[in-house]
């Protein structure tokens, strides 16, 4: 399998504080990669870095091949990569539908109507709240937005920050089975940022592990859920 | 009665001169949440421009035309040659730099066109229409002042709610970063923003300068009175923007009308303190407090 997202021998940081320091991460197409790590391990500034609002001082980041290292953000997810940020995502003064129809403008025009059927059909609760102001939904509802907005992009690569934060228990599980469920139906490659290890590796392919903004380990995620020592020290669970 | 009809039309066609530059106002604010205190002062240039344009051609529609193109290429130039330079700092540094532009640009035109009163043609005729021997006290021109306002707004209003340039506008404004995540180009969102604000105010000074004369800073006060009439409408909505300035317009009229010409202004000023006392988020805005 090849990879869609490829991160190489990256460094990255704000002003003159250096995050991540040589971190080289894989996404293989049509999988899961759960980025685990303790709060300040560098997950967050390594999806922005992917994304384009971080610049890497040095190091690829190759989407399908190609070099996006120092681009815009803007042209980095015209060019396939959709970054689902942790907690403020929604546009809370547009509605649901405005807030998708931002997503679809990267489609061509003769391919909006149908998308926007197929995520109304995919999540039923925004179809029904299309018109309403997307301030009146709840946390995991605007969980939900922000995910289908992404998939309105059409990209190649999803990256999801943090997608269980500050959700109820029953809601995460929803949200982690709707990203499963994303992966086997459309082959989507999915890059999933999560402090809540354990539910992240029940679902991923793949884990790595950052931990100081350096990669301690990169396994299939079967195996580093296994692996009882690495769980204690970085994990904790 | 005959009185009082003549002041409410008068009112309302001053009105929508405060509408359009309020309007102006309101898409920079809705744009780019910048407030820009040099609108009236590139309203003012534009028409400079124009009048140059009609004295070389005497052609009024060239002159027209040729203020609103210099109005949206000055709107662009400003936001990506200076206030581009302080987007993502902290509002007050906005607040001087459009400051500091209104007063370049006063300046500049002064060099320019000299700094005499300088009369300003009319679209149309500006004689008085009456029905039968009632005078209306309105003007043909004054007409066409109303409906080009209205259209701008309505133009306006269609593009922010249903065009894809007007969500694009729209989420820059609300969440740059999120909208540059899904591939918004916003830098050019913000010089779209300042473009069409400098063809709107260019329209406003076309539509007023024929009454106030011409001076580098005849802009001065009908800014002050369209700030009044977007802070009225609550800054964020065009509507309301057009409805503040109609207000406004209406009831300065009746207070220059029966109350003496010299208290038009205080009494603009008093309706901008009244309105910051008693409800900072304009008449039709439901947004909550804001910052500026």
């Amino acid at each position: 399998m090849s990879s869609a997202l490829e991160v190489r021998g990256v460094f990255a940081g704000y002003g003159g504080v250096r995050v991540l320091r040589d971190v080289s991460v894989s996404a293989l197409a049509g999988t899961i990669t759960a980025v685990l790590g303790a709060n300040g391990a560098g997950k967050t500034t390594l999806l922005r870095a992917i994304d384009g609002s971080v610049k890497p001082s040095d190091g690829q980041v190759r989407l399908d091949g190609t070099d996006l290292a120092g681009r815009r953000p803007e042209d980095i997810s015209r060019a396939g990569v959709a970054h689902v940020p942790e907690g403020q995502g929604v546009i809370t003064e547009l509605t649901v539908a405005e807030n998708l129809r931002l997503g679809l403008l990267l489609r061509r025009r003769a391919d909006r109507a149908a998308a926007l059927a197929d995520i109304y059909e995919r999540f039923g609760v925004l179809a029904q709240r299309r018109n309403l102001s997307a301030s009146t939904l709840s946390g995991g509802e605007r969980q939900m937005l922000v995910i289908a907005r992404a998939l309105a992009t059409n990209p190649k690569v999803l990256l999801l920050d943090e997608p269980s934060l500050g959700l109820a228990p029953k809601i995460v599980r929803d949200i982690l089975d709707l990203i499963k469920q994303l992966k086997d139906e459309t082959g989507l490659t999915i890059v999933l940022v999560e402090q809540n290890a354990r539910s992240a590796l029940a679902i991923a392919d793949t884990g790595v592990v950052l931990n100081l903004g350096t990669v301690v380990a990169t396994a299939p995620a079967g195996q580093l859920a296994a692996d009882e020592a690495l769980r204690r020290h970085y994990l904790g669970f | 009665m005959v009185e009082f009809l003549e002041f409410t039309l008068e009112g309302l066609s001053a009105g929508m001169i405060y509408a359009a530059i309020a309007l102006s106002l309101v898409l920079i604010w809705r744009g780019t949440g910048v407030l820009n205190y040099s609108q009236g002062a590139m309203a003012m240039f534009t028409s400079f421009i124009a009048l140059e344009v009609v004295y070389a051609t005497g052609n009024y529609w060239l002159a027209f035309a040729t203020a609103l193109v210099a109005g949206l290429a000055i709107g662009a130039a400003l936001e990506r040659v200076v206030v581009r330079q302080v987007t993502g700092k902290p509002p007050l540094n906005a607040v001087i730099v459009t400051i500091g532009l209104l007063i370049f640009i006063e300046g500049l035109a002064g060099i320019m066109f000299g700094a005499n009163n300088r009369s300003f043609p009319p679209a149309f005729s500006i004689e008085g229409l009456s029905i039968g021997t009632v005078a209306l006290g309105i003007t043909r021109n004054d007409l066409f002042t109303g409906a080009a306002v209205l259209l701008a707004a309505g133009l306006l209003a269609v593009t922010f709610r249903y065009s894809s340039i007007g969500l694009r506008l729209r989420a820059t404004a609300f969440n740059a970063a999120v909208a540059r995540l899904l591939g918004v180009r916003v830098g050019r969102m913000l010089t779209l923003g300042w473009a069409l604000a400098g063809l709107l105010g260019a329209l406003a000074g076309m539509l007023v300068s024929p009454s106030t004369f011409l001076s580098p800073n005849s802009m001065d006060t009908i800014f002050v009175l369209g700030f009044t009439a977007a802070v009225i409408g609550g800054l964020e909505s065009p509507a309301g923007a057009v409805a503040g300035g109609l207000i406004l317009g209406v009831v300065l009229s009746y207070a220059g009308g029966y109350l003496g010409s010299e208290v038009v202004n205080l009494f603009g000023l008093a309706a901008l303190l009244i309105v910051l006392m008693l409800r900072p988020t304009g008449l039709f805005s439901s947004a909550p407090a804001r910052r500026v």
